[in-house]
């Protein structure tokens, strides 16, 4: 089923604070092998000039994919959620995040197209701290295969 | 380490290649510790009734990999400021023993204003290319 191009622009309201623990960064960054002392040990993250231990640099999907569900419970997205693929995924990155950080999730469609019987949405999903300073954006362009 | 020098870097300085093998405990540490258990990345079952091969790695996994080439030789995870990728072939993670792998090469493609670089990224399992337009932005010093 097609997406309706009203759809783009249409934002929604800030998930609940995210508050990002030191814990938290340690695992993503051993979880994708980042050994870098900046992501565990928060002396070696002062020295390279962070307030405290930083994330990697897509840990955000950590709070964007949940923030984005947002867009896949409108019932006027009309996305066959089984058949969807991850397409495409940008960062773009204001400072990295790091830990202490209480951040929100503000997610808005950017997007929507159909080709060849897929259907793509794309949303992008703003990070701020609760202070109003922005952090980062991920944009994930997401694909419904058509039906064969 | 220290953020790599602008000096240090023109039009086409390679990065190191690496290859990076990936196993299914890989995948399970991955959905945990980012949140997506989606079951094609651990349950065979599950990924062959949706018509893949087998088990596939989370296509954000294959992009964090991709990014330790760029931050490692950055000096700092901080200096990537922007990152893109679109997700093409999978990354087959089979259960025997062996399990799959992700090659990533990278280049400078270009110089740009502010002392930032693109470089352009190459990343490939077992000889097919499962990133295609894979660029980051790299701050530099």
């Amino acid at each position: 089923m097609a997406l309706d191009q009203e759809l783009v622009g249409r934002s929604y309201p800030p998930s609940a604070v995210y508050e990002v623990g030191r814990g938290k960064i340690a695992e993503f960054a051993a979880a994708i092998g980042a050994a870098d002392p900046v992501h565990r040990d928060a002396d070696a993250a002062r020295a390279a000039g962070y307030a405290d231990v930083i994330a990697p640099p897509t840990f955000a999907i950590v709070l964007t994919l949940e923030a984005a569900n947002v867009v896949l419970d409108d019932p006027q997205v009309s996305l066959d959620y089984s058949r969807v693929v991850h397409g495409e995924q940008r960062f773009t990155h204001h400072r990295p995040i790091r830990a202490g950080d209480r951040l929100v999730a503000t997610t808005t469609i950017e997007a929507v197209r159909s080709v060849a019987g897929n259907d793509m949405l794309t949303t992008r999903v703003d990070v701020a701290t609760e202070d109003g300073e922005d952090v980062c954006s991920a944009t994930s362009m997401l694909v419904a295969r058509g039906a064969a | 380490m220290s953020r790599l020098s602008v000096a240090d870097v023109e039009v086409g300085t390679e990065l190191p290649e690496r290859v990076f093998p990936v196993t299914r405990a890989d995948l399970v540490r991955y959905a945990g510790a980012s949140g997506d258990f989606n079951p094609i990345h651990w349950n065979e079952r599950v990924a062959t009734e949706v018509g893949l091969p087998g088990v596939i790695a989370h296509g954000m996994f294959t992009m964090a990999l991709a990014s330790r080439v760029v931050t490692d030789w950055a000096g700092d995870p901080g200096a990537l400021v922007e990152y893109h990728v679109r997700f093409g072939r999978p990354v087959l993670v089979p259960d025997d023993g062996v399990g799959g792998e992700v090659t990533v090469r990278g280049r400078v493609a270009a110089l740009l204003d502010g002392d930032r670089a693109r470089v352009d990224l190459t990343v490939t399992s077992r000889g097919d290319k499962v990133l295609s337009l894979a660029r980051a932005i790299v701050a530099l010093a």
